[in-house]
């Protein structure tokens, strides 16, 4: 499978990447050089094989619903970028 | 004072020839001195350092020290470091000061060790020779025009340098075993699950795993003892017992079987280190070992399973880098989708981005199947071979590498030439195996690595044949000129 | 053309948990902004999810409760978007192998007929935070403190034919989960939401119509009307010759309309995969005999209960079973005074009608249920009249005080004895002569002024069943 440029430009709007129009080219080239080795699992016949999500093939424990975490806000708002009376700013919110 | 290995230091601290503080001050002042040609470490914790050297030393007067209490040691950059800069290699996070340590960091810390600094590594822990770091590349120790291998290159190369006599590394396809190679160090990646991956930045979640970086099998087994351990907070960690993994080291290796696949002596392996390879396998056999030729027949599809697979999973781990909450935010952003967009051009790297805009192709609405479904079987094929081989024989032994440490920006202009150099360390991340890598030889005064590869959960074999081979020959010695 | 509406429900049900679904992090409602983050709510580099059993636990007994297949093996899968009120840039939900598949409940309408609804399946979700849109210099503040809230995610078939369908089932589906406690349904605090997937169709057709979703529709009379706006909207498009756009649209409760939601136009691709850092969640038959175990009676069952054991009509028994609040208290009623159609009758009655003016849940209701069962065995026992009931009632309602209290203090005890009560009729008839031989002469009708009169006397307290008694015998001897 190879990708054009404009494959490239939705990947790049699905992964929210700003591409600009001068490295689609670059992007285009590199990725599809990827694909291309990527591509050799689809010589292989996988017939029936269930998915191997996890290597121990293990399941989950559950946790108690007990509170264990307590509040940090002003220590966790100390890295971030912009806040106001305890919100994370961000630039106005359409819906 | 500073060529030591973390047993001799932990000795020495015992006896009384040194304090914690004084050990700690030799390794910074070796740092300040040596590091500004290898850039091995992105940050240099100096006041943190003496602080728990101190506390060390007090401890110890205290007659309450473990046996690695007041041991200075590196964290690559990818553990969480309370109150300490953790930029996991990335622009992304240059500003961002973890509030919480990770599980590994705090276990280490419980112990007493003492936190040198931040080690560089590439990006997100993407790529092989650490060069994609925002903080520039590191240098091989033993050529600096040479490449220290990745992801935890900044790490290997602290150690082959003495700015520190040990590190924890994170291993997703190689990245603790192939710079340990490059390097000629003793690394081990652990079963997947045996060492906590809470507080370690994900690149790939079901592969990702910590482990120790050394000097030798010993000191690994030394920080093994402290890292390794079942944490509540991830749920992927395994409650399996922790055994000592000193306890084995000292163990004869004789009837140990050792399986070595053809395919892993195949095209592509320089041929040096093929010799390199089974003169350390000889050397094993004179201890008493038996080996054998094996086939690992789908050792070739490993590399495209996991660019599919690993770049899948970063695609999405790296979702939470929006600029929103902590790390970089791009300046004036217009609205939501310019501050998404433009945070995250400016933020990441061309590699990071490459890998991720592959693992979003990969996952996205009619590539699934033929995608991330397909390398996910491929995936239990190939684990599959690896347990039927391990029926066996005990461990799998072959290079580490297919070839010595390229030339510093040889692979910049092809990112997947660069993909293929992993080809022998990634299919035990995906089958989820412990691997370990030991200097087992020189070619043109570069180091090589000999892989090993045991059963789940068998790392204490590993280490005690990485001991009996280290107790056995010098490789791992060898310093930098 | 006749049309046949086609909607199907997608009910989001917050379950009550201490903490959040992922994290130990609380789950209390109304807290200051992002108190109630913590580093995995955030998603802070290196952080890392474990499940709550607790809500497990609940999404197994919704699933019990409503006779539907329980995944043994479930499974979380990451859903990708980008949003800001979403930290991870994904929500974990559960995609290929929910916890809860496919069941069915049985919904009643007004004129009795009843339906049986399909599920398609049900899952367990973390919620997203919240964007404020109050004016912070021109941007938006995002609380992350719902962020990690687990939901259960309940989904339809399409097989609702009506608005009124639709809030019947909703309705049912609020009385299942509040009856088993899995969650509080309170749709204000967005306990409970909904979206609605609307379609319409010519009668007879098979193909379902184009639909529309109408998003976060959070109360009954809203579903209701939201639908029917919605309906009315399709069918006007399409007989124009028109065609409907498949979108998200969002219910506007002032103007009462719908409008498309343009922010959602960004054709999405969710890109679901497997989450890594979870695993297989796997339960065996013990465990979920345990949460049967653990279900109280649920609301299907008590209604036939109480057709049988206590002889109420089905209307009632419907009624009084529709929610868990009004049923324990109707029982508790009925322990107390062991009149269930009494009982019934003031529940459904007096005392409904009082908190529908008042708009109280039975949750709070002002009337201890032990208070009114005590009322109505003083009725039955003759101790008050029906009438007088009513004057107690006022009171208990007004927490005045307790029955016999009231009472007392209102002089409102019955007078049944005959020989007080046949004395004050032989004043009456003494001082009505005109009217007893008019009534002797034939005028039966006057018998009730004679009632009136004895009561009146007697100021309203004697039994009107001994008063009619002794009336007839002495006007008729």
């Amino acid at each position: 499978m190879s990708l054009d440029r404009s494959q490239v430009e939705n990947i790049a709007m699905l992964a929210r990447i700003g591409v600009a129009e001068s490295e689609i080219e670059n992007y285009t080239k590199s990725l599809n050089s990827i694909l291309d080795l990527v591509d050799q699992l689809q010589a292989v016949d996988t017939t029936g094989v269930e998915p191997l999500a996890n290597p121990l093939d293990a399941t989950q424990r559950l946790r108690a619903d007990v509170v264990t975490e307590v509040n940090q806000r002003e220590k966790f708002q100390k890295v971030a970028p912009k806040t106001e009376a305890g919100l994370y700013l961000v630039p106005r919110v359409v819906e | 004072m500073t060529n030591k290995t973390l047993a001799e230091i932990a000795k020495g601290l015992a006896d009384g020839e040194y304090s914690s503080v004084e050990i700690t001050q030799a390794y910074l002042d070796k740092i300040k001195a040596k590091d500004g040609e290898i850039n091995s470490y992105i940050t240099v914790t100096e006041e943190l350092a003496l602080q728990q050297a101190k506390a060390a030393d007090e401890r110890r007067a205290a007659g309450q020290a473990d046996l690695l209490t007041g041991v200075p040691i590196a964290h690559k950059d990818i553990f969480c470091t309370e109150g300490v800069r953790t930029s996991c290699g990335s622009k992304m996070l240059d500003n961002f000061e973890a509030p919480y340590n990770a599980t590994v960091v705090e276990k280490l810390n419980a112990a007493g060790t003492v936190t040198l600094g931040k080690t560089n590594l590439d990006e997100f822990a993407m790529g092989s020779s650490t060069e994609s770091s925002f903080y520039g590349a590191t240098k091989n120790p033993f050529d600096l025009s040479r490449v220290p291998g990745g992801s935890s290159g900044g790490s290997a190369a602290a150690v082959a340098a003495d700015l520190a006599p040990g590190s924890t590394g994170t291993d997703t396809g190689g990245s603790i075993r192939q710079p340990a190679a490059f390097c000629g160090i003793t690394g081990i990646k652990p079963t997947y699950g045996r060492v906590s991956r809470w507080g370690m930045i994900a690149y790939g979640s079901s592969l990702d795993q910590g482990g120790p970086m050394t000097k030798t099998a010993e000191d690994a087994a030394l920080m093994l003892n402290v890292m390794a351990g079942f944490d509540k907070r991830d749920s992927t960690s395994v409650d399996v017992e922790v055994p000592d993994y000193t306890t084995a080291l000292g163990n004869s290796i004789k009837g140990l079987k050792i399986g070595l696949p053809k395919e892993y002596f195949g095209e592509g392996l320089d041929p040096r280190i093929a010799e390199v390879v089974q003169n350390a396998v000889k050397e094993l056999e004179k201890q008493g070992a038996i080996v054998k030729e094996i086939s690992l027949p789908r050792t070739h599809l490993a590399i495209p399973a996991y660019y599919i697979i690993a770049p899948a999973e970063a695609s999405t781990n790296l979702s939470r880098y929006d600029g929103v909450r902590y790390g970089y935010r791009c300046e004036n952003p217009e609205d939501v989708m310019d501050l998404f967009l433009r945070t995250r051009a400016e933020g990441f790297g061309m590699e990071v981005k490459r890998r991720i805009m592959v693992g979003t192709y990969a996952l996205s609405a009619g590539y699934y199947d033929a995608y991330y479904n397909k390398a996910q079987q491929l995936r239990r094929l190939i684990k599959d071979d690896f347990v039927a081989a391990l029926n066996d024989v005990d461990v799998i032994m072959g290079p580490a590498t297919p070839n010595l440490p390229w030339v510093a920006g040889e692979k910049d202009a092809d990112p997947v030439s660069m993909y293929l150099e992993d080809l022998y360390t990634i299919a035990v991340n995906l089958a989820g195996l412990p691997g370990m890598s030991i200097p087992a030889g020189m070619v043109d005064g570069l180091p090589v690595g000999l892989q090993v590869i045991g059963n789940y959960f068998d790392e204490a074999r590993l280490l005690n044949i990485g001991h009996q081979f280290q107790l056995a020959t010098d490789w791992h010695t060898k310093t930098p000129a | 053309m006749e049309w046949e509406i086609v909607i199907g429900l997608e009910i989001h049900v917050q379950l009550s948990t201490d903490t959040k679904i992922f994290s130990g992090t609380s789950t209390a409602f109304g807290q200051a902004p992002n108190t109630q983050a913590s580093a995995i709510c955030l998603a802070m580099p290196g952080v890392l999810p474990v499940f709550n059993e607790k809500a497990l636990f609940k999404a197994v007994q919704f699933g019990l409760a409503i006779d539907a297949e329980i995944g043994k093996t479930s499974r979380f899968d990451r859903k990708n978007y980008f949003y800001p009120d979403s930290p991870k840039g994904y929500q974990i939900t559960q995609m290929d192998y929910p916890i809860v598949g496919l069941g069915e409940v049985e919904i009643v309408m007004d004129d009795g007929s009843t339906r049986k609804i399909g599920v398609t399946r049900a899952h367990l979700e973390e919620d997203a935070g919240k964007s404020l849109h109050e004016d912070f210099e021109g941007m938006s503040g995002i609380d992350l403190n719902r962020a990690g809230t687990p939901l259960l995610e309940i989904v339809s078939e399409p097989d609702l034919r009506s608005a009124k369908e639709a809030v019947a089932y909703l309705k049912k589906m609020h009385s299942i989960i509040t009856y088993i406690g899995v969650s509080d349904g309170n749709m204000a605090e967005g306990s409970m939401r909904c979206d609605a997937n609307v379609s319409v169709r010519p009668k007879g057709q098979k193909e379902f119509g184009t639909r529309t979703e109408i998003k976060n529709v959070n109360s009954f009379r809203f579903v209701e009307k939201a639908i029917n706006y919605e309906v009315q909207r399709h069918i006007d498009i399409i007989e124009d010759g028109g065609e409907i756009v498949q979108e998200t649209r969002l219910y506007d409760s002032e103007l009462d309309e719908t409008r498309s939601m343009r922010s959602k136009e960004v054709a999405n691709d969710y890109r679901y995969f497997p989450e890594p850092d979870l695993l297989p969640v796997v339960i065996d038959d013990e465990y979920i005999e345990a949460a049967r175990k653990s279900l109280p009676e649920l609301p299907d069952a008590k209604r036939d209960r109480f057709m049988s054991e206590h002889g109420l009509s089905e209307y009632d028994a419907t009624v009084l079973s529709s929610g868990r609040a009004i049923a324990d208290y109707y029982e508790a009623v009925v322990a107390g005074c062991k009149e269930p159609k009494l009982a019934a009758n003031w529940v459904m009655g007096d005392l409904s009608a009082q908190m529908n003016k008042f708009n109280v849940e039975f949750e709070n209701c002002p009337v201890p249920a032990e208070q009114l069962a005590l009322m109505i065995a003083r009725i039955t026992d003759e101790t008050i009249s029906g009438r007088q009931a009513k004057t107690v009632f006022e009171c208990l309602w007004n927490q005045e005080g307790e029955v016999d209290a009231i009472i007392e203090a209102k002089g409102l005890k019955q007078v049944s004895d005959t020989g007080a009560i046949e004395a004050i009729i032989d004043e009456v008839i003494a001082n009505n002569p005109g009217q007893v031989e008019q009534y002797r002469g034939g005028k039966d009708k006057l018998f009730g002024f004679f009632v009136g009169q004895t009561m009146k006397a007697s100021k309203g307290q004697a039994n009107p069943a001994v008063v009619n008694e002794l009336l007839k015998k002495k006007l008729d001897a």
